[in-house]
């Protein structure tokens, strides 16, 4: 069997399974922040912003609040920026309004060893001090490497270690989906 | 990327990689922190044998914001002066673990040699008449930002270009993003082998100047100027200077740029110089974050 083979993706939410996920997070988000009065969404570049647009609009769709969204790049505070060549920055994108006093929900597609929560928190205290910090994420796969846990998740997910997730989001890859890629035996 | 020594050796891609990087930076020195962890724990050596203000305070702001350890190190007062070699500099650097070392130089491909020397990256700040890649950058992000797009800009470089590293690294750079350059000097002022960069040449300002969206001013550099290659400062400033009466034929969306530092009332009138459209000071506050940009690609993460 060739090395392609082995990467075989098996889809393990469809649309409308991440739909009902957003959601019921968007709920969450509305009961644990009694109204999101004070809540700003930040996504993590890419997916996690699009996702965060996706929760304001479900928020403001169910209470009419109109939540400030914006996006939060964390790649110049990574840990492992040594380990590989120099990466692209993503969007930062911080609403006009500042975090200050406010609570920031984090949002991010897959949570998985918590190290880029952990650079998103240092990037945050770079740019205010919110009154708390919450991380929404839709799939959580475990193998925390840090004391770090989401709350709000879309999907608890079991994986191996050596298993890839990918989530695909219509509006950077045509279609909604979230796909378990087996890596290779060895 | 392991070095930048000309606007040259820079792809397409990786130009606007460069730009793109800066686009992002640039909201760092809009916050209250304006610093990033990024390079935390290396080292940027400021390798200074020339004169020069804007450059080297701006590479050792653009370091800083990024968390580098920054040591300066100017010919003067330094053991140069005692009759120290490039080569021998080079190894003390070398030995004191420098991970990219920021070098201005009087002479022509100083920088090259250097980085056969050291393993860190060189950048070159300036390599006496042969060029000055990060200025091309900063001013090209400030075209970019000012008229929103490169390609097909129409770009005038007027003045002594033949002393001019910034005329150098702009032509080359421009060129690889898909802008029209034209230079314009008195022949004296031109180099022997200016038809083989990829630009236009012209004697008469007035000509071009209408067509023009940038109009790029170079200092008349009279220390580099042993030989008279004008009959005087005054006839200069009549035929190639930037005064009132020209500046009135661009079009109205046309910028004017100056890499500093200027002349006032030779090549550029003051009146030019402080106008909405001419981004001199704009261009400082660029050089500042494209300068961050090019030292995170080139030692920002691990080079193999």
């Amino acid at each position: 069997m060739t090395h392609a083979q082995n990467q075989v993706a098996r889809a393990v939410l469809e649309g409308p399974d991440i739909h009902r996920a957003l959601t019921r997070i968007a709920h969450e988000i509305l009961e644990r922040t009694r109204g999101a009065s004070d809540v700003v969404l930040l996504g993590i570049p890419t997916r996690g912003a699009t996702l965060a647009h996706r929760l304001a609009e479900r928020v403001a769709q169910f209470e009419g609040v109109k939540v400030p969204v914006g996006s939060i790049d964390i790649t110049m505070y990574r840990d492992d920026l040594r380990l590989g060549p120099a990466r692209p920055l993503g969007k930062t994108d911080v609403p006009a309004g500042g975090i200050d006093g406010r609570t920031v929900v984090l949002v991010d597609d897959v949570l998985f060893s918590g190290r880029t929560v952990r650079a998103a928190l240092d990037a945050l205290g770079d740019i205010g001090r919110p009154k708390a910090v919450q991380l929404a994420t839709l799939v959580d796969r475990g193998h925390r490497e840090l004391p770090i846990r989401a709350d709000y998740v879309g999907k608890n997910l079991p994986t191996a270690k050596s298993e890839k997730v990918k989530v695909l989001l219509s509006e950077i890859d045509g279609r909604d989906a979230v796909e378990l890629l087996k890596g290779a035996d060895r | 990327m392991k070095h930048l020594i000309s606007a040259g050796d820079l792809s397409r891609d990786e130009a606007l990689l460069i730009l793109d990087t800066a686009e992002e930076l640039a909201r760092v020195s809009e916050r209250s922190i304006k610093k990033l962890p990024t390079l935390r724990g290396r080292t940027v050596v400021n390798l200074f044998f020339e004169d020069s203000t804007r450059t080297r305070i701006s590479f050792e702001a653009a370091a800083k914001r990024l968390s580098a350890d920054v040591i300066n190190f100017s010919a003067k007062g330094s053991s140069v002066s005692k009759g120290e070699s490039l080569k021998d500099t080079a190894l003390t650097l070398e030995a004191m673990g420098a991970d990219a070392v920021v070098i201005r130089h009087g002479a022509s491909g100083a920088p090259h040699r250097l980085a056969n020397w050291v393993r860190g990256s060189v950048l070159n700040a300036g390599d006496g008449t042969h060029e000055h890649p990060t200025q091309a950058l900063l001013d090209a992000f400030s075209m970019r930002q000012r008229l929103g797009r490169l390609e097909g800009l129409k770009v005038a470089i007027v003045g002594d270009v033949l002393h001019s590293r910034v005329a150098r690294s702009n032509v080359l750079l421009l060129s690889t993003l898909g802008a029209e350059v034209t230079l314009v000097a008195p022949p004296t002022l031109l180099p022997v082998s200016v038809e083989r960069w990829p630009c236009q040449v012209s004697y008469d300002l007035d000509a071009v100047l209408p067509k023009a969206d940038v109009v790029m001013m170079l200092r008349v550099q009279l220390e580099r100027m042993n030989a008279a290659y004008f009959p005087s400062a005054r006839e200069y400033s009549r035929r190639y200077g930037l005064d009132r009466d020209r500046f009135a034929k661009l079009h109205d969306d046309a910028i004017v740029m100056h890499p500093g530092p200027m002349n006032r009332g030779m090549e550029i009138s003051a009146e030019v110089a402080d106008s909405p459209r001419s981004t001199i000071v704009e261009q400082v506050g660029n050089g500042v974050t494209v300068r961050m940009a090019a030292l995170y690609l080139l030692i920002g993460g691990e080079n193999q």
